[in-house]
């Protein structure tokens, strides 16, 4: 009998609603006066489990407060930093950071629903902004107001293991540069025995629909029209998308045979040297050393194929402010922000200490500057304190000039459950009728948006 | 009633306090008797309050408010509904939520049933296999359903191996539209059949055994003992697990959230997924309360009978 387990699951999730809304007071945060002290809380302070990182974090702290003795920084680990499950309940509940720590992919709803404080009249004493990239501080804009700053940035590539390349006869320092490349590259890879996976692409749990769409940036595609009041992805380029995706999953039979695949299960695969290709950006290969036990050497990133001249969707994290938080707070969170996130040299940008720790540097992101000044002074400190072969990540950087970054959709997690839906049939299914599959989703999708505008 | 009892509910007529002094002392000898007892209620009606009541209430008023958790919530009026009604992965919702459930009382129901009726039939090792049988409830529920992600794989996996050791094709166990929903439910079944066996066991041992005696002398053999004896005499204890067998398994969730992400196709997207997909991938608290007010009501229909007939059994 099911009533126990069933019991304890709902009330998880009930528990999480529970959180969530039952605290909805109005709790105000007195402003304190202009000089006095000032604490303030932020998210994504390494865990404890991370210990380089942790004591890295807290030198951090003790340097800033040193220079702003008024400001307390109280750091609040957890991993990942962000679980979308809790921010509601978190925020419901008062117990949001003051800085707290997004994924881009929720800025926008965050912005929408006013969950985040607007800190447009103070966001002009923080010096590095005039120096950021336009594309990426649009992500945290809603026409001329702000909403947050930027931590890391990248867009998508193709990750490719290296090791197995050279295993299956490919040449590891010349990646595929179109699709026709991939799939023969796959054929290859899957051919070494059972159990090699040649590409590996989602399909569940949103995460499908979030690769459609980088997929279809790169081919030049759109999700949205321009106003964003339509879905634009039943084109030619959507098309070609999933078109693409069947036939090397049933002609070519080089995805391997499980499919429904979420985050953690291509980030395994990899980690366990058998997947060869993916889309991804360069912090896979950070997340696959790291949690995965992959090796930096075994792995490459190059564009994604075809992209050259078109768009790549872009992503990365920041932070954002409570909209409780006072505007004393918001100050001496941007005076944080700028001094651990922004400042080349420093915080996160302080790739000496990395070394010394013995932590990657190399890798080519955060890409927060373009090519101003602050941006060629990162890349220069990179390449300085490399640790991690940084040839590897050679075709991915030469690519970027080339490439605009593209933001993610209005309604974006909204829009990816939809394409789940024509990524999971194109994958299980080998009779799966892709116009349809794009129609349907459509229809979906142009209701979605119907409600947002 | 006795004489004590009366004095203390019956004011006397004509006197200015109603009470005397023995009735006060009736009255704290009556409460000190039962203090642990309301102690005891008092705990549990708290956690009930906090955990069950509350969130219940306050799931209803969301479900009619847009609410940002910032600001006070802003009503209006049945457009969660209709905004959820109107999403196509509500009606898949639906109609997988009772296909589940359908197929669990098919698979989930009779398996323990059975298994309890040769478990008590059994002469010999019968501790070690009721030990055996409840095993899987002791593993964490996300332990369970993990482990079936890899028996399901369709390469590597157990299931596949064992049809292959068969000389059968393999299946694509969660990774086919016909395939994904009967895989749940067979997990489900798995986690779960160790209480439902040994409910119906201990349901089972209480049916005297002189009736089976009485069978067994008229030439019943084991089929018609369960047909004639078994079941007429579990019958009650069998009509209140199947109840609450459906209220169970139509809140399905964490078997589509952990193995499928409720595809392919949205196979297995079911009212909790959906509901859970509503309020904490898409920020959308509104929605997800109106989803499960909706399901609340559903599985209020199926309470009551249970209700009725759990009064019936405690009747008899």
């Amino acid at each position: 009998m099911t009533t126990t387990r069933r019991g304890l699951s709902l009330l998880l999730v009930m528990g999480l609603g529970l959180v969530a809304a039952s605290c909805g007071s109005d709790e105000k945060k007195s402003a304190g006066a202009a000089d006095g002290p000032v604490t303030i809380t932020v998210g994504c302070e390494p865990p404890k489990s991370n210990p380089k990182e942790r004591e890295a974090w807290e030198a951090d702290v003790a340097a800033f407060q040193k220079a702003h003795p008024n400001i307390t920084v109280e750091g609040k680990d957890a991993f990942p930093c962000i679980n979308p499950d809790t921010f509601q309940a978190k925020l419901a509940g008062g117990t949001q950071e003051d800085v707290f720590y997004v994924y881009y992919t929720d800025v926008r709803k965050i912005i929408e629903k006013k969950q985040a404080a607007d800190i447009s009249q103070y966001v002009g004493s923080v010096k590095p902004v005039n120096d950021l990239r336009k594309d990426v501080m649009s992500v945290f804009k809603d026409g001329d107001q702000t909403y947050g700053l930027p931590r890391n940035n990248y867009n998508m590539g193709l990750v490719y293991n290296r090791k197995l390349f050279t295993q299956a006869g490919l040449d590891p320092a010349n990646p595929p540069k179109t699709w026709d490349e991939v799939r023969a590259a796959a054929k290859k890879i899957a051919a070494l025995g059972p159990g090699y996976v040649g590409f590996g692409e989602y399909s569940a749990g949103n995460t499908g629909g979030w690769h459609f769409a980088a997929e279809l940036y790169a081919r030049g595609g759109s999700m949205v029209s321009d106003d964003g009041k339509t879905a634009a992805f039943k084109s030619d380029e959507g098309k070609a998308v999933l078109e693409n995706l069947k036939r090397t999953r049933w002609d070519d039979n080089s995805m391997g045979s499980k499919q429904l695949l979420q985050w953690e299960d291509l980030m395994r695969m990899m980690g366990g040297g058998k997947l060869g290709m993916m889309i991804g950006a360069p912090d896979v290969v950070q997340s696959v050393n790291n949690d995965f036990k992959g090796r930096f050497d075994d792995y490459g990133v190059t564009a994604v194929p075809e992209s050259d001249g078109k768009s790549s969707l872009s992503g990365g994290d920041g932070y954002m402010f409570n909209p409780k938080a006072s505007p004393e707070k918001i100050k001496a969170g941007l005076l944080w922000l700028e001094f651990h996130e922004l400042t080349p040299g420093q915080g996160q940008f302080n790739y000496a200490r990395s070394k010394e720790q013995g932590r990657p540097v190399g890798l080519p992101i955060p890409d927060l500057y373009g090519n101003s000044a602050p941006g060629n002074e990162i890349n220069s400190l990179r390449k300085q304190y490399a640790t991690v072969p940084v040839d590897n990540f050679t075709p991915y950087v030469a690519a970027q000039g080339n490439i605009t970054n593209k933001l993610e959709p209005p309604k974006a997690q909204e829009l990816y459950a939809v394409l789940d839906v024509a990524m999971s049939a194109v994958l299980t299914r080998k009779d799966a009728d892709i116009d349809k599959l794009l129609n349907d989703a459509e229809s979906k999708a142009n209701k979605i948006l119907a409600k947002n505008t | 009633m006795t004489v004590t009892e009366e004095r203390v509910r019956r004011p006397q007529p004509g006197a200015t306090d109603p009470r005397s002094p023995d009735d006060h002392g009736a009255l704290r000898r009556a409460v000190g008797r039962n203090l642990t007892a309301y102690g005891f209620l008092c705990a549990a009606l708290i956690c009930f309050a906090l955990f069950s009541w509350y969130p219940m209430i306050r799931e209803i008023v969301l479900s009619f408010q847009q609410n940002n958790f910032v600001d006070p919530g802003e009503w209006v009026g049945f457009d969660n509904f209709r905004t959820v009604i109107a999403d196509p992965a509500f009606r898949a919702a639906w109609l997988n939520t009772a296909a589940f459930s359908g197929l669990a009382l098919v698979i989930g129901y009779a398996v323990p049933f059975v298994l309890a009726v040769v478990l008590n039939e059994l002469k010999h090792a019968k501790a070690y296999l009721r030990f055996v049988v409840y095993l899987p409830v002791m593993l964490p529920p996300a332990v369970a359903v993990l482990l079936f992600k890899w028996f399901y794989d369709p390469g590597a996996g157990l299931f596949n191996q064992a049809l292959d050791a068969a000389h059968l094709p393999p299946l694509s166990w969660l990774d086919s539209t016909s395939t994904a929903l009967v895989s749940l439910v067979i997990v489900s079944t798995w986690m779960n059949l160790g209480t439902g066996t040994l409910i119906y066991l201990a349901a089972l041992q209480s049916i005297p055994g002189d009736l089976y005696e009485s069978a067994e002398l008229d030439g019943a053999g084991l089929f018609k003992r369960v047909w004639h004896v078994t079941i007429p005499q579990t019958k009650l204890i069998l009509l209140v697990m199947l109840l609450l067998q459906v209220v169970a398994t139509m809140q399905v969730f964490i078997e589509p959230y952990l193995l499928t992400g409720g595809g392919p196709e949205n196979a297995t997207v079911t009212v909790a997924y959906l509901m859970y997909q509503y309020a904490f991938n898409f920020g959308d608290f509104g929605g997800g309360s109106a989803l499960g007010l909706m399901l609340m009501i559903v599985l209020l229909v199926f309470s009551t009978i249970y209700l009725r007939v759990s009064r019936e059994e405690a009747e008899r």
